[in-house]
Parts: C-alpha cells; sequence; structure tokens
C-alpha cells in the first residue's frame, strides 16, 4: 500500500516509541484538556465579574427588566407550583410504608417537610427554572449572537452585559426565592393532602411534629441557597449564549449545555452550601442534636 | 498600499484628517490568518468599495474598524485616536458616530420596528417619546417604508424591508461614517438597486462617509468613487500584499491584475482550478 508523503509527518509528540510515547501523548493531551478547562474558567470568571461590575455602576432600566422578570418569575411559576405538590405527594408515598411498619407515620411530616423545605423545594425550582428559563436564555442570546444582533447593540453603543445580562441576573437572582417558596409551599400543601385525607394519618399529630421539628432556620437555608442557584443559573446560561458556536447547533448545543452545566452546578453549591450551613447552624446552636 | 482619498465634508474642526486610518493592520483567529499588512486610509465625505470573493475578510475588515475586533498587529485611527488605547466607555463614545447596516440586517428580534429604529435615541440622547417617533418616522419615510410597519416585528417583513429598517435604525443618530456589510446579498435586482440609491440618498443627505463590502461588481461601480480588492490569504506568498487593487471604481476594468479582471468579469474557470490545487485534487 502507497503511503500519502503527508503522513510522513509526524506529530513531534509522538517522536518518542512504544509506552513512553503513548504515556507522552497522553500527558499532553490531558494538559490540554487541563489548559482549555482553566481559560474556561477564567473566561466565566471574567464575564460574572464584569455583571457584578455593572450592577454596582449602573442598573438597566424599568422596560428592560420587567419582560424579564415575568419570563423568568410570573412564567415559572405554574411549573413550579404543580412540581412542587407533586414531589411533596410523591414523597409520602414513598415513605408511609417504611414508616408505618415501624409505627411512625406521624411522624412522617417532620421528615418530609424537612426535605421539602432545606432540598427539595430550592433544588427542584432551581432545577425547573434552569430548563425552563436557562436554555431559554441562552438559545435567545445565541441566536442573538449568530445572527450579529449582539455586534449591532455593541455598534450601537450598548453594553451587552449590561443591556442582555444584567436584567437576566436579577431576574433569577430576586425572584427564585419566590419560586422556591411556592414550590415548599405546594410541596408542603401536597404532603398534606396525601398523608391526611388520602392514607388517613391523623393531621393534629403530622402538623404537631412538623412543626416541632421545622424552624425558621430550615426555610432560611433552603431561601439562602436558592439564591445562589439562581445567580449560578444566570450567570451560565447566558455565557453558554454569549458564547454559542455558529448555526442552528450551536444554539442548540449552548441550550443542552446552560442546562446540564446549570444542574451539576446547582447540586455542588447544594452540597457545599449543606455543608457550610450545618457549621453555622452548630456554630450558633451547639446543644443541636448531631449526627455524629 | 495605502488608499488616499481626498477629504471634502467639513462638519468636523479638522477636515484634513483622514477619518479613518489603518495601519499594518492584521487579525488572526487562532491559527487562521484573516487579514494581514492592511494599509488603509479614508477621507471624509467619500464612499470606498471593499470587494473581493467570500471569506477573503472583508466583514472582518469592517468590524475590525468599528472595533468589534481588536487586531493582532498594527492599528486603527478613527479622527485620529487609536481604537487600542480608548477605554471602553470612550470606544462606545466614538462607536456611535457610525452607523452600521449588517448583512441579515440584524434588527432586535424580540422589539418592534419602531422600537428597532428609535433605539439609539433611547440609549444616547434625551428625547421625549413624541421626538423620537418623529425621528423615526423621518427616517421610514427616507427609506421608503410605511408607517403601518412600526408595530410589527423584523419575522414579519421581508429580506428587502428587514435591510431598509436596519439602514434607518443605522441613520437614526445620524452618524459621520457608515460601514455597510453586504447590503444586496440576497436581494433580487431591483430591491438591490433600491438599496443603491438609499446608499447614493443617504449620503446626498447627510454628510456621510461610507464603506461599502460587497462582492456585486454592480454596487460597487454605482455607489463608491473608489474600490479596494481584497484577497484571500492562503494563495499569496509571504511578501504578496492582501490588497490586490487600489483605485477609482470607473477604472477598475483596466487592472492589470489578472484576478482582478477575473474577478470583475465573474470568471472563476481559473480560480477553480487553482482551488482544486490548492486541495491537492
Amino acid at each position: 500500500m502507497e503511503t500519502n508523503p503527508t503522513s510522513e509527518i509526524r506529530d513531534p509528540r509522538s517522536a518518542f516509541g512504544g509506552p513512553l510515547g503513548a504515556a507522552v501523548d497522553w500527558i499532553a493531551d490531558f494538559g490540554g484538556v487541563l489548559i482549555d478547562w482553566l481559560i474556561g474558567l477564567g473566561n466565566i470568571a471574567t464575564f460574572s465579574l464584569r455583571t457584578f461590575g455593572w450592577l454596582l455602576v449602573r442598573l438597566p432600566r424599568k422596560e428592560t427588566i420587567l419582560p424579564n422578570f415575568y419570563q423568568i418569575g410570573v412564567l415559572s411559576l405554574p411549573v413550579v407550583a404543580l412540581t412542587g405538590t407533586f414531589i411533596g405527594m410523591v414523597l409520602v408515598v414513598q415513605s408511609y410504608v417504611q414508616f408505618r411498619n415501624m409505627h411512625l407515620e406521624a411522624k412522617l411530616g417532620a421528615v418530609i417537610n424537612m426535605s421539602l423545605v432545606r432540598e427539595l423545594g430550592p433544588v427542584l425550582a432551581a432545577t425547573m427554572l434552569a430548563g425552563r428559563v436557562g436554555s431559554a436564555m441562552a438559545a435567545e442570546l445565541g441566536t442573538m449572537r449568530v445572527t450579529e444582533q449582539i455586534d449591532a447593540l455593541v455598534t450601537m453603543g450598548a453594553n451587552p452585559i449590561h443591556y442582555l445580562v444584567v436584567p437576566r441576573f436579577l431576574g433569577c437572582l430576586m425572584l427564585i426565592p419566590a419560586l422556591t417558596i411556592m414550590a415548599d409551599f405546594m410541596g408542603v400543601a401536597g404532603a398534606f393532602f396525601y398523608a391526611v385525607y388520602l392514607l388517613g394519618i391523623d393531621s393534629h399529630h403530622y402538623l404537631e411534629n412538623s412543626r416541632h421539628f421545622v424552624g425558621n432556620f430550615d426555610l432560611f437555608v433552603g431561601v439562602f441557597k436558592s439564591l445562589f442557584f439562581g445567580a449560578a443559573i444566570a450567570i451560565i446560561a447566558c455565557y453558554r449564549g454569549f458564547n454559542c458556536d455558529p448555526g442552528a447547533e450551536g444554539v442548540g448545543r449552548a441550550a443542552t449545555t446552560a442546562f446540564v452545566y446549570s444542574f451539576v452546578m446547582i447540586l455542588l453549591l447544594d452540597l457545599l452550601l449543606g455543608i457550610a450551613l450545618d457549621g453555622i447552624y452548630y456554630a450558633l446552636w451547639p446543644e443541636a442534636p448531631k449526627l455524629f | 498600499m495605502k488608499i488616499v482619498m481626498v477629504a471634502t465634508a467639513t462638519h468636523i474642526s479638522d477636515s484634513r484628517r483622514p477619518l479613518i486610518q489603518m495601519e499594518g493592520v492584521k487579525v488572526d483567529f487562532g491559527r487562521q490568518h484573516v487579514l494581514r499588512d492592511i494599509d488603509l486610509t479614508v477621507s471624509r465625505g467619500k464612499t470606498l468599495a471593499v470587494i473581493g470573493e467570500s471569506g477573503c475578510g472583508k466583514t472582518v475588515l469592517l468590524k475590525t474598524i468599528i472595533g468589534l475586533l481588536r487586531p493582532t498587529r498594527g492599528s486603527v485611527r478613527f479622527d485620529g485616536r487609536n481604537l487600542a488605547e480608548l477605554s471602553e466607555r470612550e470606544l462606545t463614545g466614538q462607536r456611535i458616530r457610525f452607523g452600521f447596516l449588517f448583512q441579515q440586517a440584524a434588527l432586535f428580534d424580540s422589539m418592534t420596528i419602531a422600537q428597532n429604529i428609535g433605539f439609539s435615541l433611547r440609549q444616547h440622547t434625551n428625547k421625549g417619546a413624541n421626538e423620537i417617533r418623529n425621528v423615526v418616522l423621518a427616517r421610514l419615510a427616507e427609506v421608503g417604508l410605511p408607517e403601518n410597519i412600526l408595530g410589527k416585528k423584523p419575522a414579519e417583513l421581508s429580506g428587502g424591508m428587514r435591510k431598509r429598517v436596519g439602514l434607518a435604525r443605522a441613520l437614526a443618530l445620524e452618524p459621520e461614517i457608515m460601514l455597510y456589510d453586504e447590503p444586496t446579498t440576497g436581494l433580487d435586482p431591483i430591491m438591490s438597486d433600491v438599496i443603491n440609491e438609499l446608499i447614493l440618498s443617504t449620503r446626498r443627505q447627510h454628510p456621510v462617509t461610507s464603506i461599502v463590502v460587497t462582492h456585486d461588481m454592480r454596487t460597487a461601480r454605482k455607489v463608491a468613487d473608489r474600490v479596494v480588492m481584497l484577497y484571500p490569504l492562503p494563495r499569496l506568498r509571504a511578501d504578496e500584499p492582501q490588497i490586490i487593487y487600489d483605485g477609482p471604481s470607473d477604472r477598475i476594468e483596466q487592472a492589470a491584475d489578472n484576478r482582478v479582471s477575473q474577478f470583475v468579469r465573474g470568471e472563476a474557470r481559473e480560480r477553480l482550478m487553482e482551488m482544486r490545487q490548492l486541495n491537492g485534487r
């Protein structure tokens, strides 16, 4: 078989033969990926800082902010309420048998409401926001990038971060606590309805146990975490949109990666904030019961 | 290679100073070299056409002039000020002296036509709603569009109408310099000529300097005083300039360079053979 002359040109990394060459290639590839990752991290950090900078310098006009608030908050409310209700009910369905076997079904309210308020409410609201709003923001901004609308904004003397990112960031940051409280409320209501009216658990004990175990700090933990989730969703979605690859495929990929990265970031932040807030809780109330 | 055009408009204090000066401009995207050693001077009040085949860097040249892209090397001066030395705020101040008509018009999808045309007026002036509406109506009339489209979204308009709205939007702040990126691409011959006429009438009505990027020779001949032809980089030897023609638009047929005359005549046979050779087939 004849050899194409161009195939004689070898990658200098492969100058070493055998296993050593493979190891050198692997290290070089790994280094390349690491450098790309670091560049990406630097870019998103710069993007975030520019967004925060504009928050301090000048807020966008009311007519720019309000449509975003409507899109992010008002239109997300039904879907967050609906999923919150179902999650509350599903928790009861899944836990009831085990609790009944231990004759602890009256304690169900405490466990379910604690899970909803501290974890599931904020994470669920954030996930719905990332899916419904984050992807749409990435696709919209990506389309604007591909069709030169962002360039047009710059040529007309408007700063695209100030005009496009800041209103979306503010919308996500300020409205996700409301969505979280809605998810909490509907989840608690859905769980109560299923437990009391369909499974026949005594409502007095169900509510009394909930009231005894779930405190204001738990509600605060959920809402506080949601602020970080909202900020992460907005930054990731807008960054993916702004750095969209050309064409329809690029826009689609921006929307998908915006959701995937947001979801991973929500879970990572949930873990880190959960650990940090637990530390704060035990620092404030050292006599509180501990797991270990 | 420099293109120096004689100044005519005098609405700026120092009218002898060239409005745009590019010196040794090189633009790379990673390993891809797009522009190299571009020396270009554009004086006030004239219209320059930049021609060349697709992918030769015409749009990149335009975006470098307005500061959307930063040159890898060299400098771009607008009215004597080096764009690379300006802060973001100062650059914004300079940019609003430009009007830019994008290839696909780049109208904001989420806004109505009225909001699109009035956008820069809302951003950069203290005009009230009525004043803005009057300016919008005047610009709309200038480009020959009816008033009843003001409430429509860009998606509801045809390509030619979108281009004209884009032109009206670009003219809203009465810019000193208009940049046109492929203004007639994708339009039928009549609508192409409507756009050409609008470029000419814009120049008559406003003391504006224009740079028109196009591969349409009809447009170049009709609207430009002078023409610059760019040639794509891969074919060039290291010492060969990227600008292979500069001169009056009505003399381009007599250009000595064979590549220019082939482009003007629209003959592709030799170019196709060259491209096949380059790709090793």
